[in-house]
């Protein structure tokens, strides 16, 4: 920093401009960043949550009244469409979640030691995550189709009556979420695989001589010592899983379905903002989905922390 | 070790990062009246056409067009995001003057167009179809130039009806349903009639059921009809008959491009679509019974046959456009005689009534397509959706009692619950 300082100045001109540049330097250094959080998180997130307490509907440039909190009221007493989709959101991301970390740990496990032809499994393990969620909605739907389907004809082999899948009004849901796991668990898995390969040998070795079998080396060696992995699995998924929306728009389309089967809160809001013009309304679920989103992730950390000490 | 896992988890991140930004985009910037054109379009034959076309403009005005192609979804999204923001990278827009002309022309995203319609001669503004020009007219201005008009017709399959000994395509909706009954009967798989399902996308098809059983979404002093003995007997009907006739398993998500496919696929004997997508059923490389599919009439119920006859989409321009005379310059020659005549050929319906006198214009047709769609043009129906602002919202309220119908639930109540729903809308927009 002396060099800067102590740079001869050209003029006073500069030199008035590189004193104060000196002075406010850790200001100059972080501006950058600043603007970007200003203009990028802090605007778009205070307009929000103005936009919530406003009217605002038809047209952004519309005059809109100031009203307060009655967009809380009205959603957070609509059991129509709100609390069903805030019931939907979490059932998906739970259930997709519980499957894609199972499932996830135990095809890190096997992927865990060397043997032959490893590389082309692990390839192929990550190709759904590669995909584009869109396309893989599409394929999905070809494949789940009732009637022309790959799916059922495949049932029809095995003698199974054929399933309605994405079409079904208590289907539905369920199929987004096998496609949801069939998509995400490669993510789960490059992660825990990763937290494995960390660990140490030794206490799994020191168990072995001591007699412990696979399962009680599982559950008291590698499954403890991975924790703080399993953790930042769960979170980073979690918090995606809540704000799906790719799948569930391009297999259902909007509003998630003509009884808004897998309608959760993220195409809840999409549609009151884009197909019913209502800002106000649709700004007001965002600011809740929003407040439900740092909730569960606070909670998740202050596990991970407890995991981690 | 533990710079890998970080780095693994790095890349993981930044995949994710990556596929969530993917979503956004956009941007534009401001210029005055340039060389450059902004044209936005929808998937459909008319886009098709006109993009081979489009040399032919550029060479005579000197102007460089460029076209942005979008779903009809993706599109409406499109117009409320830049539309909404004042932004002028939009010079000419394909819309839909019965969802989102009333919007728009209520927030001034379209330009009037009432001086420029009227004061060429050679365009013939004259030309144009009383009711779709009454559609892209808000408040006695012209705020866009109708290009595809739209009816209902009912597609067939001419093998199996013949098969199951019947010579001609059903008059009534009365002997649709007993014909459909007998050919599911006799053809295992095979299901007597399909249509959308999707609880917005059906309300334009069932539209004509609903006229033909004398109903409509709304009654002369603008209350909410929804409800009506007539409704409830439409409603009944078209559920009905897609739940004891439809596809095994029917889904209650399906637009025409669902629908159109198993009709295409040679899994339904019936099939009640807009004329302007009949392509899809007779082009060969995507019908596999292009040559055994007949058109007919919409069939006539209590109140005789009453299909829409809409303006599907039209052409208006932004009113932020810095480039709106050349913007109007394209229009004036996409929706001229001379298009409009090569788009009909190309079998896109036209809303100029001088090409549907011209014998050309309609010799390309299937010779039972052209016939339905003069009966239907003369008896038809000038909207197929209630004629209101928050169009999206009253499609997914009126449209509920057909997916209430189609899965076997309690019409009458749905009506119910639709009708205070509808007409509270229609309130609200008073």
């Amino acid at each position: 920093m002396a060099v800067i300082a102590s740079t001869p100045p050209s003029s006073t001109d500069t030199s008035a401009w590189s004193r104060w540049a000196n002075n406010h330097r850790k200001w100059l250094f972080a501006a950058p960043a600043m603007v970007f959080v200003g203009a990028l998180i802090i605007f778009p997130l205070a307009w929000t949550l103005y936009l919530s307490l406003t009217d605002a509907e038809g047209s952004v440039r519309a005059e809109s009244e100031f009203i307060g909190f009655a967009n809380y009221l009205e959603v957070l007493s609509d059991t129509d469409r709100f609390w069903p989709a805030v019931l939907r959101t979490f059932g998906f991301t739970g259930v997709a979640l519980f499957f894609e970390v199972v499932l996830g740990m135990a095809v890190a496990l096997l992927l865990w030691r060397p043997f032959r032809g490893e590389k082309w499994v692990r390839v192929a393990i990550l190709m759904p995550l590669v995909a584009t969620p869109v396309a893989v909605g599409m394929m999905w739907r070809l494949i789940f189709d009732p009637n022309i389907g790959m799916a059922n004809q495949l049932l029809g082999w095995f003698g199974i009556g054929p399933q309605p899948w994405l079409a079904g009004q208590h289907s539905a849901l369920p199929t987004t979420i096998f496609i949801d796991v069939w998509q995400w668990t490669p993510m789960v898995v490059l992660i825990l695989l990763a937290g494995l390969t960390s660990l140490s040998n030794e206490p799994d070795e020191a168990a072995r001589v001591d007699g412990a079998n696979a399962w009680q080396r599982f559950r008291h060696i590698t499954l403890p010592l991975l924790m703080p992995t399993v953790i930042v699995a769960i979170l980073l998924r979690g918090i995606d899983a809540l704000k799906t929306f790719d799948i569930l728009y391009a297999t259902k389309g909007r509003g998630g379905g003509s009884f808004h089967e897998v309608e959760t809160l993220n195409v809840y809001a999409y549609g009151l903002s884009f197909d019913y013009n209502e800002y106000g309304v649709s700004s007001t679920v965002l600011i809740i989905f929003f407040l439900i989103i740092i909730g569960s992730m606070w909670a998740l950390t202050s596990r991970r922390k407890k995991g981690a000490r | 070790m533990d710079v890998l896992r970080r780095s693994v988890i790095g890349t993981s991140l930044a995949v994710v990062a990556a596929l969530g930004l993917s979503a956004c985009g956009g941007g534009g910037d401001d210029s005055g009246e340039s060389n450059t054109l902004r044209v936005t379009l929808v998937n459909h034959v008319w886009t098709e056409n006109i993009k081979q076309a489009l040399p032919e403009f550029e060479k005579q005005t000197g102007l460089k067009v460029e076209v942005t192609q979008l779903g009809e979804d993706q599109l409406s999204d499109q117009y409320n995001v830049k539309l909404n923001a004042g932004s002028s990278d939009i010079d000419v827009m394909m819309y839909r003057p019965l969802q989102e002309g009333k919007l728009f022309a209520k927030n001034k995203y379209l330009a009037d167009l009432t001086d420029k319609t009227k004061g060429n001669a050679a365009f013939g503004f004259d030309d144009f179809q009383a009711g779709p020009v009454q559609a892209t007219s808000y408040e006695d201005k012209v705020v866009g130039v109708p290009i595809i008009t739209e009816q209902e017709v009912l597609y067939y399959r001419k093998d199996l009806l013949s098969k199951a000994g019947y010579s001609a395509p059903p008059k009534t909706l009365d002997e649709l349903k007993s014909m459909a009954a007998k050919i599911q009967a006799e053809n295992a798989g095979t299901a007597g009639f399909v249509a959308r399902t999707g609880k917005a996308a059906a309300v334009t098809q069932f539209s004509s059921f609903l006229y033909s059983f004398g109903g409509d979404f709304v009654d002369g002093s603008g209350k909410a009809t929804v409800n009506s003995d007539q409704a409830k007997q439409a409603y009944a009907y078209y559920g009905g008959l897609l739940k004891d006739h439809g596809p095994q398993n029917i889904s209650t998500d399906m637009s025409w491009s669902e629908a159109m496919a198993i009709f295409t696929q040679g899994k339904a004997a019936f099939y009640t679509e807009a004329n302007s997508l009949y392509k899809n059923a007779t082009d060969p490389a995507k019908s596999k019974v292009s040559d055994t599919v007949g058109f007919a009439p919409f069939p006539a119920g209590p109140a005789g046959s009453k299909p829409y006859n809409v303006p599907s989409w039209a052409l208006g321009i932004n009113e932020s456009s810095k480039n709106q005379s050349n913007a109007w310059k394209f229009i004036e020659w996409a929706a001229g005689k001379d298009q409009t005549l090569a788009q009909q050929k190309a079998g896109v319906p036209g809303a100029r009534t001088s090409v549907w006198a011209n014998p050309e214009g309609i010799a390309t047709y299937p010779k039972d397509l052209a016939d339905a769609i003069a009966i239907s043009t003369a008896n038809g129906v000038g909207h197929d959706r209630p004629l209101v602002v928050k169009v999206a919202e009253a499609r997914e309220i009126v449209g509920q009692p057909i997916v209430d119908a189609i899965t076997g639930k309690d019409v009458a109540g749905s009506t119910a619950t639709a009708n205070e729903a509808f007409q509270k809308l229609l309130d609200d927009e008073k």
